[in-house]
Protein backbone atom coordinates (compact mmCIF):
# COMPACT_ATOMS: atom_id res chain seq x y z
CA UNK A 1 0.00 0.00 0.00
CA UNK A 2 1.36 3.37 -0.94
CA UNK A 3 0.43 6.01 1.62
CA UNK A 4 -2.78 7.88 1.41
CA UNK A 5 -2.37 10.85 -0.90
CA UNK A 6 -3.50 13.46 1.60
CA UNK A 7 -0.32 12.88 3.60
CA UNK A 8 1.92 13.10 0.58
CA UNK A 9 0.38 16.45 -0.22
CA UNK A 10 0.85 17.64 3.33
CA UNK A 11 4.54 16.97 2.95
CA UNK A 12 4.70 18.67 -0.42
CA UNK A 13 3.27 21.76 1.17
CA UNK A 14 6.23 21.87 3.54
CA UNK A 15 8.38 22.43 0.49
CA UNK A 16 6.34 24.24 -2.15
CA UNK A 17 8.71 23.43 -5.03
CA UNK A 18 10.16 20.25 -3.70
CA UNK A 19 11.19 18.45 -6.85
CA UNK A 20 14.91 18.96 -7.32
CA UNK A 21 16.75 19.06 -10.62
CA UNK A 22 16.97 15.23 -10.57
CA UNK A 23 13.18 15.07 -10.41
CA UNK A 24 12.88 13.62 -6.92
CA UNK A 25 10.71 14.91 -4.11
CA UNK A 26 12.21 16.10 -0.84
CA UNK A 27 10.79 14.96 2.49
CA UNK A 28 10.90 16.42 5.95
CA UNK A 29 10.13 14.58 9.18
CA UNK A 30 10.63 16.91 12.11
CA UNK A 31 14.20 18.19 11.85
CA UNK A 32 15.25 15.46 9.42
CA UNK A 33 15.33 16.34 5.74
CA UNK A 34 15.68 13.59 3.12
CA UNK A 35 16.54 14.11 -0.53
CA UNK A 36 17.90 12.00 -3.37
CA UNK A 37 19.71 12.62 -6.60
CA UNK A 38 21.04 10.42 -9.40
CA UNK A 39 23.25 8.29 -7.13
CA UNK A 40 22.74 9.31 -3.54
CA UNK A 41 20.34 9.91 -0.70
CA UNK A 42 21.17 12.84 1.57
CA UNK A 43 19.98 13.05 5.15
CA UNK A 44 20.28 16.38 6.97
CA UNK A 45 19.71 17.33 10.57
CA UNK A 46 20.79 20.00 13.01
CA UNK A 47 22.78 19.58 16.20
CA UNK A 48 24.49 22.20 18.37
CA UNK A 49 23.38 24.89 15.92
CA UNK A 50 25.20 23.18 13.07
CA UNK A 51 23.81 21.62 9.95
CA UNK A 52 24.93 18.00 9.59
CA UNK A 53 24.56 15.90 6.49
CA UNK A 54 25.03 12.26 5.70
CA UNK A 55 25.18 10.68 2.25
CA UNK A 56 24.32 7.09 1.31
CA UNK A 57 24.17 5.26 -2.00
CA UNK A 58 20.51 5.41 -3.11
CA UNK A 59 20.26 1.66 -3.73
CA UNK A 60 21.52 0.88 -0.23
CA UNK A 61 19.09 3.39 1.25
CA UNK A 62 16.12 2.11 -0.77
CA UNK A 63 16.80 -1.52 0.08
CA UNK A 64 16.97 -0.62 3.77
CA UNK A 65 13.86 1.58 3.54
CA UNK A 66 11.96 -1.25 1.84
CA UNK A 67 12.74 -3.63 4.71
CA UNK A 68 11.89 -1.07 7.37
CA UNK A 69 8.48 -0.54 5.76
CA UNK A 70 7.81 -4.22 5.03
CA UNK A 71 8.80 -5.27 8.54
CA UNK A 72 6.75 -2.51 10.15
CA UNK A 73 10.01 -1.27 11.79
CA UNK A 74 10.75 -4.82 13.00
CA UNK A 75 12.07 -5.63 16.47
CA UNK A 76 14.41 -3.03 17.89
CA UNK A 77 16.77 -1.06 15.69
CA UNK A 78 17.01 -1.02 11.91
CA UNK A 79 20.33 0.65 11.09
CA UNK A 80 20.41 1.79 7.47
CA UNK A 81 24.16 2.16 7.99
CA UNK A 82 26.50 3.22 10.82
CA UNK A 83 24.81 6.62 11.11
CA UNK A 84 21.11 6.59 10.23
CA UNK A 85 18.34 4.29 11.36
CA UNK A 86 15.06 3.70 13.16
CA UNK A 87 14.16 2.26 16.52
CA UNK A 88 10.80 0.63 16.98
CA UNK A 89 9.08 1.77 20.14
CA UNK A 90 5.93 -0.09 19.14
CA UNK A 91 3.33 2.62 18.34
CA UNK A 92 6.08 5.25 18.08
CA UNK A 93 9.23 5.14 15.98
CA UNK A 94 12.48 6.91 16.76
CA UNK A 95 14.55 8.23 13.85
CA UNK A 96 18.18 8.80 14.66
CA UNK A 97 21.38 10.02 13.07
CA UNK A 98 24.73 9.46 14.77
CA UNK A 99 23.04 8.27 17.94
CA UNK A 100 24.82 4.90 17.87
CA UNK A 101 28.03 6.14 16.28
CA UNK A 102 30.68 6.77 18.94
CA UNK A 103 32.14 9.90 17.30
CA UNK A 104 28.90 11.72 16.50
CA UNK A 105 27.69 10.83 19.96
CA UNK A 106 30.90 12.01 21.65
CA UNK A 107 30.84 15.29 19.75
CA UNK A 108 27.17 15.86 20.57
CA UNK A 109 26.33 15.93 16.87
CA UNK A 110 23.77 13.14 16.98
CA UNK A 111 20.05 13.73 16.68
CA UNK A 112 16.97 11.64 17.29
CA UNK A 113 13.26 12.26 17.33
CA UNK A 114 10.16 10.16 17.99
CA UNK A 115 7.09 10.10 15.76
CA UNK A 116 3.86 8.18 15.57
CA UNK A 117 4.55 4.93 13.73
CA UNK A 118 1.73 5.56 11.29
CA UNK A 119 3.20 8.95 10.32
CA UNK A 120 6.67 7.52 9.67
CA UNK A 121 5.14 4.61 7.77
CA UNK A 122 3.19 7.02 5.58
CA UNK A 123 6.24 9.17 4.94
CA UNK A 124 8.55 6.22 4.25
CA UNK A 125 6.04 4.72 1.84
CA UNK A 126 5.78 8.02 -0.01
CA UNK A 127 9.58 8.24 -0.14
CA UNK A 128 9.87 4.68 -1.48
CA UNK A 129 7.17 5.38 -4.02
CA UNK A 130 8.79 8.56 -5.28
CA UNK A 131 12.40 7.41 -5.22
CA UNK A 132 12.01 3.96 -6.77
CA UNK A 133 12.35 4.12 -10.54
CA UNK A 134 10.58 1.86 -13.00
CA UNK A 135 12.30 -1.52 -13.16
CA UNK A 136 13.98 -1.32 -9.76
CA UNK A 137 12.95 -3.84 -7.12
CA UNK A 138 14.52 -3.12 -3.72
CA UNK A 139 13.51 -6.62 -2.49
CA UNK A 140 15.39 -8.41 -5.27
CA UNK A 141 19.01 -9.50 -5.31
CA UNK A 142 21.15 -6.95 -7.19
CA UNK A 143 21.75 -9.41 -10.02
CA UNK A 144 17.98 -9.69 -10.51
CA UNK A 145 17.14 -6.01 -10.68
CA UNK A 146 20.11 -4.27 -12.24
CA UNK A 147 21.02 -0.62 -12.08
CA UNK A 148 17.68 1.07 -12.71
CA UNK A 149 17.88 2.67 -9.26
CA UNK A 150 20.39 5.12 -10.77
CA UNK A 151 19.71 8.32 -12.64
CA UNK A 152 17.03 10.94 -12.76
CA UNK A 153 13.50 10.15 -11.68
CA UNK A 154 11.82 7.80 -14.09
CA UNK A 155 8.41 6.32 -13.34
CA UNK A 156 7.45 4.01 -10.48
CA UNK A 157 7.54 0.34 -9.52
CA UNK A 158 4.51 0.09 -7.28
CA UNK A 159 3.94 -3.61 -7.93
CA UNK A 160 7.33 -4.41 -6.39
CA UNK A 161 6.84 -2.12 -3.40
CA UNK A 162 3.36 -3.27 -2.51
CA UNK A 163 3.97 -6.95 -1.87
CA UNK A 164 2.21 -8.00 1.30
CA UNK A 165 4.29 -9.72 3.94
CA UNK A 166 3.13 -13.31 4.19
CA UNK A 167 2.23 -14.06 7.78
CA UNK A 168 0.33 -17.25 8.37
CA UNK A 169 -2.10 -17.64 11.23
CA UNK A 170 -1.25 -21.29 11.76
CA UNK A 171 0.52 -22.68 8.67
CA UNK A 172 0.53 -21.88 4.94
CA UNK A 173 -1.85 -24.03 2.91
CA UNK A 174 -4.44 -24.56 5.64
CA UNK A 175 -7.98 -23.55 4.65
CA UNK A 176 -8.37 -19.79 5.19
CA UNK A 177 -4.65 -19.32 5.82
CA UNK A 178 -1.98 -17.92 3.44
CA UNK A 179 -1.82 -19.99 0.24
CA UNK A 180 1.12 -22.13 -0.82
CA UNK A 181 3.30 -20.67 -3.56
CA UNK A 182 2.83 -22.08 -7.06
CA UNK A 183 3.50 -21.15 -10.68
CA UNK A 184 -0.18 -20.33 -10.95
CA UNK A 185 -0.20 -17.67 -8.24
CA UNK A 186 2.97 -16.23 -9.80
CA UNK A 187 5.61 -17.66 -7.53
CA UNK A 188 7.95 -19.41 -9.96
CA UNK A 189 10.95 -21.27 -8.57
CA UNK A 190 13.82 -18.86 -8.14
CA UNK A 191 16.77 -19.26 -10.51
CA UNK A 192 19.00 -20.32 -7.58
CA UNK A 193 16.67 -23.08 -6.37
CA UNK A 194 15.77 -24.94 -9.58
CA UNK A 195 17.19 -28.14 -8.02
CA UNK A 196 14.98 -28.02 -4.89
CA UNK A 197 12.48 -30.96 -4.88
CA UNK A 198 8.90 -29.77 -5.21
CA UNK A 199 7.08 -32.88 -3.93
CA UNK A 200 4.39 -32.18 -1.34
CA UNK A 201 3.95 -34.45 1.70
CA UNK A 202 1.46 -37.30 1.44
CA UNK A 203 -1.49 -36.52 3.70
CA UNK A 204 -4.04 -39.17 4.53
CA UNK A 205 -6.63 -37.38 6.65
CA UNK A 206 -9.64 -39.20 8.04
CA UNK A 207 -12.98 -37.59 7.15
CA UNK A 208 -13.59 -34.53 9.31
CA UNK A 209 -9.90 -33.92 10.05
CA UNK A 210 -8.83 -32.47 6.68
CA UNK A 211 -8.47 -28.98 8.15
CA UNK A 212 -6.07 -30.12 10.89
CA UNK A 213 -3.95 -32.90 9.40
CA UNK A 214 -1.61 -30.63 7.54
CA UNK A 215 1.94 -30.43 6.26
CA UNK A 216 3.66 -28.67 3.37
CA UNK A 217 7.00 -28.57 1.61
CA UNK A 218 8.78 -25.70 3.37
CA UNK A 219 11.90 -25.90 1.19
CA UNK A 220 9.75 -25.76 -1.96
CA UNK A 221 7.81 -22.82 -0.48
CA UNK A 222 11.08 -20.99 0.12
CA UNK A 223 12.46 -21.89 -3.32
CA UNK A 224 9.59 -19.81 -4.70
CA UNK A 225 10.20 -16.75 -2.55
CA UNK A 226 10.50 -13.69 -4.81
CA UNK A 227 12.19 -11.50 -2.19
CA UNK A 228 15.45 -11.47 -0.26
CA UNK A 229 15.94 -10.66 3.42
CA UNK A 230 12.21 -10.53 4.12
CA UNK A 231 11.01 -13.16 6.61
CA UNK A 232 7.52 -14.60 6.31
CA UNK A 233 5.83 -16.53 9.11
CA UNK A 234 5.19 -20.25 8.48
CA UNK A 235 4.32 -21.59 11.92
CA UNK A 236 3.14 -20.24 15.23
CA UNK A 237 3.38 -21.60 18.77
CA UNK A 238 1.93 -18.86 20.98
CA UNK A 239 4.59 -16.07 20.76
CA UNK A 240 7.10 -18.35 19.03
CA UNK A 241 7.23 -17.56 15.32
CA UNK A 242 9.17 -19.47 12.66
CA UNK A 243 10.06 -16.80 10.10
CA UNK A 244 11.97 -18.43 7.23
CA UNK A 245 13.38 -16.30 4.46
CA UNK A 246 15.69 -16.47 1.46
CA UNK A 247 18.87 -14.43 1.51
CA UNK A 248 21.22 -13.30 -1.23
CA UNK A 249 23.99 -10.69 -1.29
CA UNK A 250 23.96 -8.40 1.77
CA UNK A 251 21.29 -7.80 4.39
CA UNK A 252 20.49 -4.18 3.56
CA UNK A 253 20.39 -3.12 7.21
CA UNK A 254 22.30 -3.76 10.37
CA UNK A 255 19.60 -5.14 12.56
CA UNK A 256 20.04 -4.53 16.29
CA UNK A 257 17.95 -6.71 18.55
CA UNK A 258 15.82 -5.59 21.47
CA UNK A 259 15.62 -9.29 22.41
CA UNK A 260 17.48 -12.48 21.57
CA UNK A 261 16.65 -13.88 18.16
CA UNK A 262 17.74 -17.20 16.71
CA UNK A 263 18.87 -18.45 13.32
CA UNK A 264 18.65 -21.95 11.89
CA UNK A 265 20.49 -22.11 8.59
CA UNK A 266 18.45 -24.36 6.30
CA UNK A 267 20.67 -24.30 3.22
CA UNK A 268 23.99 -22.99 2.02
CA UNK A 269 25.91 -20.39 4.00
CA UNK A 270 25.61 -16.94 5.52
CA UNK A 271 28.37 -14.99 7.19
CA UNK A 272 27.24 -12.64 9.95
CA UNK A 273 29.20 -9.58 10.97
CA UNK A 274 28.43 -8.92 14.62
CA UNK A 275 29.00 -5.53 16.23
CA UNK A 276 28.22 -3.96 19.55
CA UNK A 277 24.70 -2.56 19.43
CA UNK A 278 25.47 0.87 20.88
CA UNK A 279 28.90 1.61 19.39
CA UNK A 280 29.30 -0.56 16.31
CA UNK A 281 32.56 -2.00 17.68
CA UNK A 282 33.26 -5.37 16.01
CA UNK A 283 32.58 -8.38 18.23
CA UNK A 284 32.63 -11.49 16.07
CA UNK A 285 32.15 -13.02 12.66
CA UNK A 286 29.76 -15.97 12.64
CA UNK A 287 29.68 -18.35 9.68
CA UNK A 288 26.53 -20.47 9.51
CA UNK A 289 26.14 -23.48 7.23
CA UNK A 290 23.20 -25.83 6.67
CA UNK A 291 22.03 -27.24 10.00
CA UNK A 292 23.79 -24.67 12.15
CA UNK A 293 21.79 -22.98 14.91
CA UNK A 294 22.90 -19.80 16.66
CA UNK A 295 21.50 -17.16 18.96
CA UNK A 296 21.91 -13.49 18.19
CA UNK A 297 22.35 -11.81 21.58
CA UNK A 298 20.13 -8.92 22.67
CA UNK A 299 23.02 -6.42 22.76
CA UNK A 300 24.41 -6.66 19.24
CA UNK A 301 23.77 -5.46 15.71
CA UNK A 302 24.27 -7.87 12.87
CA UNK A 303 24.53 -7.87 9.10
CA UNK A 304 24.46 -11.00 6.92
CA UNK A 305 26.36 -11.82 3.74
CA UNK A 306 25.08 -14.63 1.51
CA UNK A 307 27.26 -15.56 -1.45
CA UNK A 308 24.46 -17.43 -3.19
CA UNK A 309 20.75 -17.45 -2.39
CA UNK A 310 20.28 -19.40 0.83
CA UNK A 311 17.41 -20.46 3.08
CA UNK A 312 17.44 -19.17 6.63
CA UNK A 313 14.92 -19.80 9.38
CA UNK A 314 14.71 -16.75 11.63
CA UNK A 315 13.10 -17.63 14.94
CA UNK A 316 11.47 -14.84 16.91
CA UNK A 317 9.81 -14.55 20.29
CA UNK A 318 7.12 -11.93 19.68
CA UNK A 319 6.25 -11.47 23.36
CA UNK A 320 5.66 -7.69 23.61
CA UNK A 321 7.07 -7.55 27.16
CA UNK A 322 10.58 -8.53 26.08
CA UNK A 323 12.14 -5.17 25.11
CA UNK A 324 11.44 -3.75 28.57
CA UNK A 325 12.70 -6.86 30.36
CA UNK A 326 16.01 -6.67 28.49
CA UNK A 327 16.23 -2.91 28.89
CA UNK A 328 15.73 -3.23 32.64
CA UNK A 329 18.43 -5.91 32.85
CA UNK A 330 15.94 -8.48 34.12
CA UNK A 331 16.83 -10.81 31.26
CA UNK A 332 20.48 -11.46 30.33
CA UNK A 333 21.44 -10.53 26.75
CA UNK A 334 22.67 -14.03 25.89
CA UNK A 335 22.48 -17.68 26.91
CA UNK A 336 26.04 -17.81 28.25
CA UNK A 337 24.64 -18.39 31.75
CA UNK A 338 23.06 -21.66 30.62
CA UNK A 339 26.43 -23.31 30.12
CA UNK A 340 27.31 -25.72 32.88
CA UNK A 341 30.54 -27.47 33.63
CA UNK A 342 30.61 -30.79 31.75
CA UNK A 343 28.98 -33.56 33.77
CA UNK A 344 26.85 -31.33 35.96
CA UNK A 345 23.14 -32.00 36.00
CA UNK A 346 20.71 -29.29 35.06
CA UNK B 1 25.64 -11.73 -15.15
CA UNK B 2 25.93 -15.45 -14.58
CA UNK B 3 25.73 -17.37 -11.36
CA UNK B 4 27.00 -20.82 -12.24
CA UNK B 5 26.75 -22.23 -8.74
CA UNK B 6 23.27 -23.68 -9.09
CA UNK B 7 23.49 -26.44 -6.50
CA UNK B 8 21.54 -25.83 -3.29
CA UNK B 9 23.42 -27.25 -0.32
CA UNK B 10 21.26 -28.82 2.36
CA UNK B 11 22.78 -30.70 5.26
CA UNK B 12 22.27 -34.29 6.31
CA UNK B 13 23.59 -36.68 8.93
CA UNK B 14 26.07 -38.03 6.39
CA UNK B 15 27.07 -34.69 4.99
CA UNK B 16 27.20 -31.53 6.99
CA UNK B 17 29.95 -28.98 7.39
CA UNK B 18 29.62 -26.96 10.55
CA UNK B 19 30.36 -23.24 10.38
CA UNK B 20 32.07 -21.38 13.19
CA UNK B 21 32.72 -18.20 15.11
CA UNK B 22 35.73 -15.95 14.64
CA UNK B 23 35.98 -14.00 17.85
CA UNK B 24 37.13 -10.40 17.70
CA UNK B 25 36.03 -9.23 21.15
CA UNK B 26 33.46 -11.69 22.42
CA UNK B 27 32.69 -15.04 24.03
CA UNK B 28 31.55 -17.91 21.79
CA UNK B 29 28.99 -19.01 24.37
CA UNK B 30 26.94 -15.87 23.65
CA UNK B 31 25.92 -17.48 20.36
CA UNK B 32 24.95 -20.96 21.68
CA UNK B 33 26.17 -22.25 18.32
CA UNK B 34 25.37 -25.87 17.49
CA UNK B 35 24.45 -27.97 14.47
CA UNK B 36 21.28 -30.03 14.34
CA UNK B 37 22.93 -32.88 12.39
CA UNK B 38 25.79 -33.11 14.84
CA UNK B 39 23.38 -32.97 17.79
CA UNK B 40 21.20 -35.71 16.27
CA UNK B 41 24.21 -37.87 15.44
CA UNK B 42 25.10 -37.96 19.15
CA UNK B 43 21.58 -38.24 20.57
CA UNK B 44 19.42 -41.14 21.68
CA UNK B 45 16.40 -41.89 19.48
CA UNK B 46 13.80 -39.15 19.88
CA UNK B 47 15.71 -37.47 22.71
CA UNK B 48 14.37 -33.92 22.76
CA UNK B 49 17.60 -31.94 22.71
CA UNK B 50 17.09 -28.19 23.06
CA UNK B 51 19.17 -26.32 20.46
CA UNK B 52 17.36 -22.99 20.73
CA UNK B 53 15.72 -21.37 23.72
CA UNK B 54 13.96 -18.03 23.98
CA UNK B 55 12.57 -17.85 27.50
CA UNK B 56 10.10 -20.75 27.66
CA UNK B 57 9.98 -21.31 23.91
CA UNK B 58 12.38 -23.86 22.46
CA UNK B 59 13.57 -25.48 19.28
CA UNK B 60 14.37 -29.13 19.88
CA UNK B 61 16.35 -31.46 17.64
CA UNK B 62 15.22 -35.08 17.54
CA UNK B 63 17.06 -38.06 16.14
CA UNK B 64 14.33 -39.95 14.28
CA UNK B 65 15.13 -43.62 14.58
CA UNK B 66 12.48 -46.35 14.75
CA UNK B 67 9.14 -45.34 16.26
CA UNK B 68 8.75 -42.69 18.93
CA UNK B 69 6.51 -42.66 21.98
CA UNK B 70 3.19 -40.82 21.71
CA UNK B 71 3.22 -37.15 22.64
CA UNK B 72 0.67 -34.37 22.88
CA UNK B 73 0.60 -30.70 23.86
CA UNK B 74 -1.90 -28.10 25.01
CA UNK B 75 -0.77 -25.85 22.14
CA UNK B 76 0.19 -26.21 18.48
CA UNK B 77 3.68 -27.49 17.78
CA UNK B 78 5.36 -27.90 14.41
CA UNK B 79 8.07 -30.14 13.04
CA UNK B 80 10.48 -29.80 10.12
CA UNK B 81 12.17 -32.85 8.64
CA UNK B 82 15.82 -31.89 8.14
CA UNK B 83 16.95 -35.34 6.99
CA UNK B 84 15.36 -38.71 6.28
CA UNK B 85 11.73 -39.75 5.80
CA UNK B 86 9.24 -39.76 8.61
CA UNK B 87 5.61 -40.75 9.04
CA UNK B 88 3.45 -39.07 11.65
CA UNK B 89 0.35 -40.72 13.12
CA UNK B 90 -2.26 -38.38 14.59
CA UNK B 91 -5.06 -39.21 17.03
CA UNK B 92 -7.68 -36.75 18.29
CA UNK B 93 -7.62 -37.30 22.05
CA UNK B 94 -11.01 -37.86 23.69
CA UNK B 95 -9.82 -36.07 26.82
CA UNK B 96 -6.75 -33.98 25.95
CA UNK B 97 -7.08 -31.89 29.12
CA UNK B 98 -6.39 -34.93 31.24
CA UNK B 99 -2.93 -35.44 29.73
CA UNK B 100 -2.02 -31.88 28.78
CA UNK B 101 -4.15 -29.29 30.59
CA UNK B 102 -4.08 -25.77 29.17
CA UNK B 103 -1.69 -24.43 31.81
CA UNK B 104 0.92 -27.14 31.11
CA UNK B 105 3.19 -26.31 28.19
CA UNK B 106 5.57 -28.36 26.08
CA UNK B 107 5.28 -31.86 24.67
CA UNK B 108 3.89 -34.41 27.13
CA UNK B 109 4.62 -38.11 26.72
CA UNK B 110 1.59 -40.39 26.91
CA UNK B 111 1.85 -43.18 29.45
CA UNK B 112 -0.57 -45.40 27.51
CA UNK B 113 -1.71 -45.64 23.88
CA UNK B 114 -3.90 -42.66 22.95
CA UNK B 115 -7.65 -42.89 23.45
CA UNK B 116 -9.48 -41.16 20.65
CA UNK B 117 -10.33 -41.06 16.96
CA UNK B 118 -7.67 -41.57 14.35
CA UNK B 119 -7.06 -38.25 12.53
CA UNK B 120 -4.74 -39.47 9.83
CA UNK B 121 -1.23 -40.08 8.66
CA UNK B 122 1.36 -37.73 7.16
CA UNK B 123 4.36 -38.92 5.15
CA UNK B 124 7.15 -36.39 5.21
CA UNK B 125 10.51 -36.09 3.52
CA UNK B 126 13.38 -33.66 3.86
CA UNK B 127 12.21 -30.05 3.82
CA UNK B 128 8.63 -30.80 4.77
CA UNK B 129 7.01 -29.07 7.74
CA UNK B 130 3.99 -30.46 9.58
CA UNK B 131 1.52 -29.05 12.05
CA UNK B 132 1.19 -30.99 15.30
CA UNK B 133 -2.19 -29.59 16.30
CA UNK B 134 -3.02 -28.96 19.93
CA UNK B 135 -5.03 -31.65 21.62
CA UNK B 136 -3.85 -34.32 19.19
CA UNK B 137 -1.54 -37.19 20.08
CA UNK B 138 1.26 -37.82 17.60
CA UNK B 139 4.11 -40.22 17.10
CA UNK B 140 6.96 -40.30 14.61
CA UNK B 141 8.14 -43.29 12.62
CA UNK B 142 11.37 -43.08 10.69
CA UNK B 143 10.90 -44.97 7.44
CA UNK B 144 14.34 -44.62 5.88
CA UNK B 145 17.06 -45.24 8.43
CA UNK B 146 17.91 -42.39 10.78
CA UNK B 147 16.37 -38.95 10.25
CA UNK B 148 16.64 -35.53 11.86
CA UNK B 149 13.67 -33.48 13.08
CA UNK B 150 13.42 -29.91 14.31
CA UNK B 151 10.53 -29.29 16.67
CA UNK B 152 8.98 -25.90 17.44
CA UNK B 153 7.52 -26.12 20.92
CA UNK B 154 7.71 -24.89 24.51
CA UNK B 155 10.07 -26.17 27.19
CA UNK B 156 8.48 -29.22 28.77
CA UNK B 157 9.23 -32.09 31.14
CA UNK B 158 11.05 -34.10 28.46
CA UNK B 159 13.20 -31.27 27.07
CA UNK B 160 16.90 -32.02 27.46
CA UNK B 161 19.40 -29.16 27.83
CA UNK B 162 23.11 -29.80 27.46
CA UNK B 163 24.49 -26.56 26.11
CA UNK B 164 28.10 -27.18 27.12
CA UNK B 165 28.09 -30.46 25.21
CA UNK B 166 26.49 -29.27 21.99
CA UNK B 167 27.77 -25.71 21.57
CA UNK B 168 31.00 -24.14 20.42
CA UNK B 169 32.87 -22.80 23.43
FE1 LIG C 1 18.04 -9.74 13.04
Amino acid sequence: MVGDLSDVRAMEQDFPSTRNESGYQRFRLGDFVFSRDEYFVHIEWRAQGKKLSHTMSADVFLRALMRDVAWNFFYGWVNFDDVFGTRNRYDRVELYAGRYHPVYKEQGLDHSACFDSSFVMQAFRSMLDDWTNVGYDPFAAPAETGLTWQGKKQGHNRAALNRARESCRRMPGLPGDVPLRTDRNRYPINRAFLDVPQDEPVIEAEPGFEHEVHAFNLFAYLSRSDVTWNPSVTSVCKHSLFCPTTEEYILPVKHANDRIEWFLQLSDQIEWRIEDRATGRPRASVVMRAGDVAAMPADIRHQGFSRRRSMLLVWENADPRLPQLYEDGILPPSLAGEFQEPGSVK
Amino acid sequence: MSFTDTKTVFGSLDSYVKGGIEVIDDDRRHYAFSNVFEVASLAKPYEKVVVGKNLRYVIETLRAEGTSDWFTASHDESVIVMDGSVEIDLVKLDDPERIAPAHIEGSIRLEAPPQGRRMGLMKLRRGHQALLPKGAAYRFRSTDGVGVLVLQTIHGPHSVEKWSEICLT
